[in-house]
């Protein structure tokens, strides 16, 4: 359900029906932007925002993302502390 | 892709799964007695088997997939009405293409289309807009479906059409809501589930507390996640992490996408546009209240409800569901797919008897399809 | 230049002056059949070899839009035409096209349309020997719909085909996949999406040709048309009774194919392709074949997606990037957008 997909938004193509270009991997399409504009339309030209049927629905906060992504990196890394941990046991015993 | 590519990296998804490892195996859950999780949305259905997620993680955590895909849950009642509104004549019946295989009592939109109606395919509620402005004489209804994350974008469709004055342009509204069939479920004393994972793209629009009731009243885990591999797996983590804990809270795995209070814009064109009905029909889960939205009566005039006198605007509704068809039991996790004795003879993608098996987030399509289900069955 | 008319008119097909006119400026002037005789004689050199086999395939072709990036329908029955040959080692020689014309069709676009297969038709190193035109009236057709059929010759030595391929085998395929189902879904123009993208039709023959020369081990390939890599390796499979395994990260996309399915919620391995073969060869020949491949234009993306073993649960399986796996289906019926 809700099939959502992160676009940037690269231009406001019609500041009084608020519909602006965004594009996702090369693929264009106009959309409303109605939930995400903020005072100055603007702005908008250059975030990313998250594409639902025709309408950008939430700015994509790139700070959390990059939050998300670090705690997987320190994931990984304990993990891998925690694997070798092992193997040494293994290999002592 | 940005903000996606970087979610499906290998390497984390090995990581996870380790980890989820070690906590199951912390709680104790084993293939026996594992953790049931629910997936709520189908889109999470859809992603678990697209990456094969369900064949990687560890034995003792099962995933129940839940009833959040609203082409899944469409009583045939209402598929039967579009049918019969796609059939008036001058009507352009919109849908997004999800909707177009759904079996209805006499026919599918596909097989009303084949047999001369004009229905036809859009990707977003501002084409069928458009095609209103460019065929004046002609009436354009757009099949509203989905969960919040659909809505702003008819109610905002409803708010445009209004301030052109398009007077042939109407919403087929069958708008659902998340948490009235959660909360449903979690009320049913056979229901077996120790957490949830939540949608997403739900919480985007409403935020992560319309949940908060699952936790405080229900005592179980709920954690709102991303759509990316890496996504799922991490809040699967994080669900197994409060249970090791005896915790049971709404966290929020996806916060680059979903704000704690949601989206204020879409909320009040909701709120605008929308009322709450006093309950609407679930396929396989039958009536709930307050679950479906109507539209309120200042947008009369872009109910197509009320232009046709059609669905819960009629006088009377016949709604007789299929004889024998589980979809009910498994979405609510009761019934795995394959055992439901539908599955794979009465049941196909090719003759869909129930909506798990028309939709390809539907449960059974997916097990049909990706897990290997039919190669079992044959 | 006698036809002045703009449109097809009932006229064109009426069997009298306006349809003499229409045929012989607008198509035999350009395809210039041998004779002028009802049916094409045929000889060729190749066929008195001992062993040599013809080949023989028909196809129809129907389009919206009739003209899009990279190509348009008479291209599109060319390539068709010539591909389903070529994959079976034969080398295409002659071809026949019946045009079935929609009143108000723009000659214009027909002699557009004509050109591009007289191109095809020489770069393949094929003729066409003879042809037909119908008109049906408005609203009776979408424009033109073509029907061609092809004769090749299978040189002896040659017997290639899906009850050949033997587990172990690799799995190539030519290029990019999908990129002509996302171009059409762009330039259809209903979805309002639109992206650089550029059909991938294109004639396989010298390629296919090229392929076996290099790696006479090749033991069966196929066009991927409608229903994409995924169907075409699902039929292929089920007749050797192996399964076909790829590896995810492994198949070529392009990213605005893979962003055209994201926003869709479609599987870009059921996208069709009107110039990509997939083939099967024995793993030691592999080299040699992609080598062959990747000399010509439109192999240039040659690459291996994945290899088959003993049939093994389902016909084709896709270990995904995590060392996940999922089965690979037939389609259904059509992918329809997949959107809430």
């Amino acid at each position: 359900m809700c099939l959502g997909i992160p676009g940037r938004i690269t231009a406001i193509t019609s500041p009084d029906r608020l519909m602006a270009m965004a594009e996702v991997s090369g693929v264009r399409r106009e959309v409303n932007v109605a939930c995400v504009a903020g005072n100055r339309l603007d702005d908008l030209v250059g975030q990313w925002a998250l594409i639902h049927v025709g309408f950008a629905m939430s700015l994509i906060d790139e700070d959390e993302a990059e939050k998300t992504l670090l705690a997987l990196k320190d994931l990984g890394e304990a993990q891998e502390t925690l694997e070798q941990m092992a193997a040494s046991q293994e290999a002592l015993q | 892709m940005k903000f996606a590519s970087e979610f499906r990296d290998p390497a984390a998804a090995r990581a996870l799964l380790s980890a989820i490892a070690a906590r199951a195996d912390q709680i104790g859950a084993t293939r026996a007695h594992p953790i049931h999780i629910m997936e709520i949305c189908g889109g999470h259905t859809h992603s678990i088997f697209r990456y094969g997620l369900d064949k990687l993680i560890h034995e003792g955590v099962e995933f129940i997939h839940g009833p959040g895909c609203p082409v899944c849950v469409l009583p045939m009642a209402r598929v039967d009405e579009c049918v019969e509104i796609a059939e008036r004549p001058g009507v352009i019946f919109t849908t997004f293409g999800d909707a177009m295989r759904v079996p209805g009592h006499r026919k599918s939109l596909l097989q009303a289309k084949a047999d001369g109606a004009d229905i036809r395919m859009v990707y977003s509620p501002l084409d069928a807009l458009e095609l209103a402005r460019r065929n004046p004489e002609r009436e354009v209804v757009f099949f509203g479906l989905g969960f919040e994350t659909t809505t702003p974008s008819t109610a905002l469709s409803i708010q445009q059409a209004a301030r052109e004055g398009l007077a042939n342009f109407s919403v087929f509204c069958n708008h659902i809501t998340v948490p009235e069939p959660i909360k449903a479920l979690l009320d049913d004393p056979d229901m077996v589930l120790d957490g949830f994972i939540g949608p997403g793209h739900v919480s985007m629009v409403i935020g992560t507390h319309p949940y908060d009731f699952i936790a405080r009243d229900y005592g179980k885990p709920l954690v709102v996640a991303g759509f990316e591999p890496t996504d799922l797996l991490q809040s699967v983590l994080m669900v197994l992490t409060q249970i090791s804990l005896g915790r049971a809270a709404v966290e929020n795995q996806y916060a680059r996408v979903v704000p704690e209070h949601g989206n204020p814009v879409s909320l009040a064109a909701i709120e605008d546009v929308y009322e709450r009905r006093p309950s609407f029909e679930w396929r396989g889960l039958g009536e709930i209240d307050a679950s479906g939205l109507r539209i309120r009566a200042k947008y009369a005039a872009y109910d197509a409800e009320e232009k046709f006198g059609i669905g819960y605007a009629a006088a009377s509704r016949n709604v007789p569901e299929i004889e024998g068809c589980a979809c009910g039991a498994v979405m609510t996790g009761k019934l795995k797919p394959t055992q439901c004795p539908q599955f794979g003879t009465g049941c196909t993608p090719e003759m869909p008897l129930g909506a798990l098996m028309v939709s390809s987030e539907g449960a059974c399509a997916a097990y049909w399809q990706y897990a290997g289900a039919r190669t079992a069955a044959e | 230049m006698t036809l002045r008319d703009i449109h097809v008119t009932m006229a064109h097909g009426g069997g009298g002056k306006a349809m003499r006119d229409l045929i012989d400026e607008v198509f035999t002037a350009v395809f210039q059949p041998p004779g002028s005789e009802d049916q094409a004689r045929l000889t060729n050199d190749a066929l008195s070899e001992p062993g040599a086999r013809l080949a023989f395939t028909t196809d129809s072709f129907v389009v919206t839009p009739l003209e899009f990036p990279g190509g348009d329908i008479g291209k599109l029955a060319i390539c068709g035409t010539v591909n389903d040959l070529a994959v079976g080692g034969a080398r295409p020689l002659w071809l026949s096209a019946a045009f079935v014309i929609e009143e108000g069709c723009e000659i214009a676009l027909l002699r557009r349309i004509v050109a591009t297969m007289a191109e095809e038709a020489a770069k393949a190193g094929l003729r066409i020997v003879t042809g037909d035109t119908k008109v049906v009236e408005r609203g009776k057709g979408d424009g033109v719909f073509i029907t061609t059929a092809g004769i090749g010759v299978i040189p002896p030595g040659i017997d290639i085909g899906a009850a050949k391929i033997r587990p172990g085998d690799a799995v190539i395929v030519n290029g990019v996949l999908g990129d002509h189902g996302a171009t059409i879904l762009a330039a259809r123009g209903d979805l309002a999406l639109s992206a650089d993208l550029v059909s991938d039709c294109a004639g396989l023959g010298h390629l296919m040709q090229a392929a076996l020369a290099a790696a006479p081990g090749i033991s069966a390939a196929r066009d991927c048309t409608r229903g994409g890599l995924a169907s075409a390796l699902n039929e292929m499979a089920a007749e050797a009774n192996v399964t076909v395994e790829l590896e995810e990260a492994r198949l070529p996309l392009r990213p605005e194919v893979v962003g055209m399915c994201e926003i869709l919620g479609l599987d870009p391995l059921y996208l069709a392709n009107e110039g990509r073969l997939v083939l099967f060869c024995p793993a030691d020949q592999a080299d040699a074949a992609l080598a062959a491949m990747r000399a010509l234009p439109e192999g240039a993306g040659a690459t291996i997606i994945g290899h088959t073993l003993e049939r093994c649960g389902a016909p084709v399986t896709l270990r995904t990037a995590f060392g996940g796996a999922r089965i690979v289906d037939m389609l259904i019926g059509e992918q329809l957008p997949r959107i809430c």
